[in-house]
């Protein structure tokens, strides 16, 4: 065992080293936020608020978020889900608050990376958007601040932490989506996969050990050759398959590769597979996508705040935006089916027009515990190069 | 990871000539070696200090633990250890000869235009890498690339996204590299111990067994070096084109240390990336006294 002592001196030497190698980047601690904020209601501070009551009403969020003036954000892509446009619209309903956007092509390890490494920076990112292993490890390290939005309540049992230290947001289901100017019978399930007339054509958004919906495919490729959350094993025996009858091509699919026809059948997330359809419409490509029938896996991400946030009332402010009706329509125009969806399409706040462009799915989705997860990834990490190889 | 490709001296062949090494020659490598120990060392130390300890989460002690290098040899992790060294050498072995075969025959042309053509050529190709290159190949020579549909070479076989493939697009920046760092050597081949083998009654064959060959040895060497450790780093390229489906060192750190799949795998890339400075510096270790008992030809 190393003191903790000593850990801190050697982690002394290293910054002061360096901080004189590279001069400064800017980034001392910043410590005016830690103390000064008093617009609060019952002597709160922003970082410590729990819900919105803390700060009095959404007003005395406002106002605190303003006076903070900025917000970080990070690995939020223009071109994901729709937040291109939520960037806007935030900035346009708060234009006195700046935001930064970091490095949006960032995976979720990354973020937690910048929310370490970053500690007690002004750099560091106030919100987080996480893939679920991320936020269940995240809150399991302390790094997340429990706040509670007002839609809390709405959100279901199986899709946030009990103290509110993250909660889904958006998801989707895993989709295959096809060229059908390339490809002639569209396949509708895992099994038509396995079909000879789609050789060297089925790709995966990325290597399933590294991205999130290339792992959300295998494990729908499990759930429909009879495994289940717990066993993966089929999925990743399917995949074996498809890789020796010549049908899997390893090729991370990408909108070029969509575009130019390299990967015209991808399994990915339906909301990114309807975006290309709307994206490549009258060049050449015409992207139909299915939810397969036998293989339906739901998966969504979670959205946290940093607990040592810069900008404590800016992330929470930005919370609430996201959780409203309109930061929830947001998500859907982008095809993404947003948590409160259920609740939304009861209560009529939903987009009606944007729930009809949504591929269709039956019944409601389920989620893997965490230990299940946890097992499919250990199965996934061990097993996955020896089959496709 | 890089080497100092050695060039040989002009005109001095034959005599032996030390320097003189004083105090004051020391003092003028102290930037050198300051900006070395920074540079390298502090990256170096993090990578060591995270491949050997292990930190608590819940209560932020740290403890030594040798269970993260233990497992960066096993399983997949070890193969992908195995699958690097096995495309880096095999690819290195044929860029090399594939470049040296290239830079002989523009050296001995004596054509001006060809030779600045082709070392301009290999300047830029050499640098062609990452994504750029694997979507280069994948739209010629993919599934629906255009040679392989005008050719058919899917019928003969052909598949892009394998090891196979993978080498191919490898070779594409390396054999230029080659050229690139064996040109100077080849040109300091003097002609005249060619004239002198053959006025002695050499045939080409032993000209180059006993004379050539043993010349330019370290440089060979420094160039398989240099392409072994281009091709070992490399990670963009590969990541594009075959995903997992070619176990890589560079893709599994890349797994573990930024996805979005993998938590708590962070020390374990440490020490993959701890096993691939080890390698890197065998490699150098074979190539080092080599390159010293051959030098003695060269000053």
């Amino acid at each position: 065992m190393l003191s903790s002592s000593a850990r801190r001196g050697a982690a002394v030497l290293l910054g002061v080293a360096v901080l004189t190698t590279l001069s400064a980047c800017g980034a001392a601690p910043d410590q005016q936020n830690a103390g000064s904020t008093g617009d609060a209601k019952k002597g709160v501070q922003p970082g410590a608020a729990a819900s919105l009551t803390d700060f009095g009403d959404l007003k005395g969020l406002v106002a605190a978020a303003e006076k903070e003036g900025r917000l970080n954000v990070i690995a939020l892509p223009a071109d994901w889900a729709n937040y291109g446009e939520i960037l806007k619209a935030f900035q346009a309903k708060y234009p006195k608050i700046q935001i930064n956007s970091e490095n949006p092509d960032a995976a979720s390890a990354d973020e937690i990376a910048a929310v370490k490494s970053r500690k007690g920076q002004k750099r560091a990112p106030d919100v987080l958007d996480l893939g679920i292993a991320f936020a269940r490890s995240g809150a399991g390290e302390n790094l997340f601040a429990p706040y509670k939005v007002t839609a809390w309540d709405k959100i279901p049992a199986g899709q946030k932490d009990a103290d509110g230290r993250w909660y889904n947001d958006y998801g989707g289901y895993i989709s295959i989506g096809c060229d059908a100017a390339r490809v002639p019978n569209c396949p509708k399930t895992f099994a038509d996969l396995l079909k000879p007339e789609y050789k060297g054509k089925v790709a995966l958004n990325g290597n399933p050990t590294k991205s999130g919906s290339a792992f959300g495919g295998v494990y729908a490729a499990a759930l429909a050759n009879k495994g289940s959350f717990g066993d993966i094993q089929p999925g990743i025996d399917f995949f074996g398959q498809l890789k020796k009858n010549g049908n899997f091509i390893p090729v991370e699919s990408t909108p070029a590769t969509v575009e130019k026809g390299e990967t015209p059948i991808s399994i990915d997330w339906d909301y990114l597979n309807a975006g290309y359809a709307d994206q490549f419409k009258g060049k050449g490509v015409d992207w139909k996508v299915a939810v397969p029938t036998d293989g339906v896996y739901a998966q969504y991400y979670s959205q946290a705040i940093n607990k040592d946030a810069p900008n404590p009332a800016a992330a929470r402010l930005w919370m609430e935006f996201l959780y409203s009706a309109e930061g929830q329509n947001l998500w859907l125009k982008g095809y993404a089916r947003p948590v409160l969806l259920p609740v939304m399409t009861q209560d009529g706040s939903a987009d009606k027009a944007a729930v009809e462009k949504l591929p269709k799915v039956q019944g409601t989705p389920s989620f893997p515990a965490s230990a299940e997860l946890d097992k499919a990834k250990a199965t996934l990490a061990e097993k996955w190069d020896k089959a496709l190889s | 990871m890089s080497a100092t490709s050695t060039t040989p001296h002009q005109g001095t062949a034959g005599g032996t000539r030390r320097r003189r090494r004083g105090p004051r020659t020391w003092l003028a490598t102290l930037p050198l070696l300051v900006f070395t120990g920074l540079c390298f060392g502090i990256p170096l130390g993090a990578i060591a200090f995270g491949a050997v300890t292990t930190t608590d989460p819940a209560r932020g002690t740290t403890a030594l633990t040798g269970e993260h290098l233990a497992r960066s040899l096993q399983g997949p992790y070890l193969d992908s250890l195995v699958g690097s060294v096995r495309l880096s050498a095999l690819t290195a072995l044929l860029g090399g000869v594939l470049g040296v075969l290239i830079a002989q025959a523009v050296v001995t042309s004596r054509s001006t235009a060809l030779r600045s053509a082709t070392l301009t050529a290999s300047g830029v190709l050499a640098n062609f890498g990452g994504v750029p290159l694997a979507f280069a190949f994948i739209a010629t020579a993919g599934i629906s690339g255009v040679v392989t549909q005008l050719a058919d070479l899917g019928g003969l076989g052909w598949n892009l996204y394998s090891f196979t493939g993978l080498s191919v697009v490898y070779l594409y920046f390396l054999t230029p590299l080659m050229v690139l760092v064996i040109a100077p050597a080849l040109d300091g081949l003097r002609p005249q111990w060619r004239e002198a083998a053959e006025n002695s009654g050499a045939t080409g064959r032993q000209f180059w067994r006993h004379v050539g060959l043993p010349v330019l040895a370290p440089s060979l060497l420094g160039g398989f070096v240099l392409l072994f450790g281009t091709a070992f780093a490399a990670h963009a390229t590969a990541a594009a084109l075959v995903g997992g489906s070619v176990p890589l060192v560079t893709l599994k750190i890349a797994d573990a240390l930024a996805g979005n799949v993998l938590t708590g795998q962070e020390n374990v890339a440490l020490a993959l990336g701890l096993d691939m400075i080890l390698i890197a510096g065998l490699v150098m270790a074979v190539y080092l006294p080599l390159q010293r008992r051959s030098a003695r030809w060269l000053r």
